[in-house]
């Protein structure tokens, strides 16, 4: 199987294997000084498949998801993602070419959705952003997109023109989804997507995670504490502690059957209802 | 050596200046090979054209146009990067002026650096030529530069404007200054001027047309009436400074020398002659020109910018062209609208 594609590569670099890795990452490293904000990362993420990446507070597990999104420039490492014109590594991209990609290609859903949204523009501008971005330039057609995202995200069609500072935070947390998945993006990075939201609501926006994920064959990298999160979203799981990646496997493996000590101690301190 | 001929900055080839208008450009550079002034050295044979300079600074009690030499010299230098980068803005250090901040300090810095002693100013504020602002810049360089002055478009050689384009259409011997109060067109939408900077220069610019969405819509149109974004020559979005969008066809392909100066927020740009400046808009919202659906009261011309102006408290108004030289001439001419013949 392994020389097969070898060969196939090496004939045809051109053509996309089915099972080539969207993003691959090599020895990732990043340090603040003489500490360590994550060390040795390495990973290969697949099309349409979600990584879950736990771990407590301070595990560096939002450092990672920063490196890989290029908002932090990592120390050593490489960051290979499978752009439309074969696997290029993002560190090594000039600064438009990156940007284009962060915009076109990747999706990047903050903890809170102050972070990700524009709160002095409305709904409807908020996920038009992006369309006008990469260059739509007909009002009618990004409003209909809009409307069609906001009912995908279930937001009302009435509310396109209010300001996101008169929604919820759940339903800010849905508009900044729909503003990041109106371009079609093939990988997404979510920190916390359900942090600071009561559970019911938490539930719905799972739920609703999970059909997009499915729908649209999204590639995802999600940083949770929430262990819940990842056993519902998350098809593989990476545990972090002190910078590194101590345990990583399908994630029913690893929840119910924990090797490492840290993972151990990490499942049993889930409160049971 | 004379005093202006030491202002040059850098062995600018004005031959290389890719567009018209070189003797508008050249005034920057004065002493380059071929290019000079009409009438300036020949015919005051041995003086140089700085020599009026030294002598009205002796006479006067302020350098010629008020400020230093060298501050010319760094504004002149700023002034030739934005001509070379149409629509780029160029950070300058700004000066402290006899006026307060948004009365205009930077255009009168840009227009202190263009005068030479033989030009014509005219100073206008909201078309108008007699209002407190525009009087009193006129004032200002009347005493620090003995330049003459004018109300009449077509006799100036620099016109220092306040939100407006005079009606009349310019030429390629005038330059156009424009009073710029914020000239980051991205400012209110994003706040960080790093963040700005980089969208200027990775050419990121869906931001400016989320601002037109979000004005159609709350309003249904574009309801951007002044300061409309513009982009030039398909590479930069620019600030027009806030004139009426009625006067950004005119922006484009001008004859005339058109420079930006924002004092406060230190930052000088430009439109060289024949540039193409194109107003942002829909496909299916295109930008429209728009004004007071009327003819002038004084003059009936019914293609000029209007001033609406409210006469009593019974809701009387009348609408006047804003252009007040451009009413004058055409009341002059035998013209007269509905009021005219009671003003």
């Amino acid at each position: 199987m392994t020389l097969h594609h070898a060969q196939q590569t090496e004939f045809s670099p051109n053509i996309r294997l089915p099972d080539q890795p969207l993003l691959k990452v090599e020895s990732l490293t990043k340090r603040y000084g003489l500490r360590i904000g994550c060390a040795d990362v390495s990973f290969d993420l697949f099309p349409g498949e979600v990584l879950g990446i736990v771990g407590e507070s301070g595990s560096g597990k939002s450092t990672l998801l920063s490196c890989l999104a290029g908002h932090l420039a990592p120390d050593e490492g490489r960051v290979i993602f499978d752009t439309a014109s074969g696997p290029r590594d993002v560190r090594e991209m000039t600064e438009p070419d990156r940007r284009r990609l962060l915009r076109s290609d990747w999706a990047y859903v903050h903890q809170n959705p102050r972070d990700g949204l524009r709160m002095g523009v409305s709904a409807g501008g908020n996920v038009g952003e992006r369309l006008m971005a990469a260059g739509a330039r007909h009002y009618g057609a990004i409003r209909d997109k809009a409307v069609d995202w906001l009912g995908r995200v279930e937001i009302a069609a009435d509310r396109i023109d209010d300001r996101p500072s008169a929604f919820s935070g759940g339903m800010q947390q849905r508009l900044q989804i729909a503003r990041n998945l109106v371009t079609g993006p093939r990988l997404v990075f979510m920190d916390e997507p359900t942090g600071g939201l009561d559970v019911s609501v938490q539930a719905r926006l799972l739920d609703l995670l999970r059909g997009l994920v499915r729908d649209l064959g999204l590639s995802v990298i999600i940083v949770t504490h929430d262990l819940a999160v990842v056993r519902l979203l998350a098809d593989r799981l990476m545990v972090m502690k002190g910078g590194r990646v101590v345990e990583q496997g399908l994630t029913d493996q690893v929840l119910d059957d924990p090797q490492h000590a840290y993972t151990q101690l990490l499942v049993s301190s889930v409160l049971q209802v | 050596m004379s005093a202006l001929s030491q202002t040059v900055v850098r062995p600018v080839d004005p031959v290389a200046q890719p567009r018209h208008g070189a003797q508008d450009i050249a005034r920057l550079a004065p002493d380059q090979k071929g290019i000079k002034r009409e009438g300036a050295a020949e015919d005051h044979g041995k003086r140089g054209p700085g020599q009026e300079i030294v002598e009205a600074a002796h006479s006067g009690e302020y350098n010629f146009a008020y400020l230093d030499e060298q501050t010319k010299r760094m504004i002149r230098r700023a002034i030739l990067k934005a001509v070379a980068v149409p629509g780029y803005q160029v950070p300058f250090a700004s000066r402290e002026m006899p006026m307060p901040y948004g009365w205009g300090t930077g255009g009168v810095q840009v227009t202190a650096a263009c005068l030479v002693p033989e030009d014509v100013l005219k100073v206008i504020d909201q078309g108008a030529d007699d209002t407190t602002n525009a009087v009193s810049i006129r004032k200002f360089f009347q005493r620090t530069a003995q330049v003459a002055t004018t109300e009449a478009t077509e006799k100036a050689s620099v016109i220092q404007t306040r939100h407006r384009i005079p009606e009349a259409a310019l030429t390629k011997d005038q330059i156009l200054v424009y009073q710029v109060p914020i000239p980051e067109p991205l400012r209110f939408l994003e706040p960080r001027e790093t963040e700005t900077r980089k969208m200027h220069a990775l050419e990121e610019y869906g931001l400016m047309h989320v601002k037109l969405y979000e004005d159609i819509a709350r309003h249904g149109q574009i309801a951007t009436s002044y300061a409309y974004p513009v982009k030039v020559e398909g590479r930069y979005v620019m600030d027009p400074s806030p004139i009426p969008k009625f006067d950004n066809p005119k922006l484009s392909d001008c004859p005339a020398l058109q420079l930006f100066g924002a004092g406060r927020e230190q930052r000088i740009y430009a439109l060289p002659p024949f540039t193409k400046v194109q107003s942002l808009d829909f496909e299916d919202h295109p930008f429209t020109a728009s004004k007071a659906d009327h003819d002038c009261d004084l003059c009936g011309a019914s293609d000029s910018y209007l001033d609406e102006v409210i006469t009593d408290d019974q809701g009387g108004r009348m609408f006047v062209c804003s252009d007040t030289d451009f009413c004058r001439c055409r009341r002059e001419a035998g013209h007269i609208g509905r009021l005219g013949g009671e003003a």
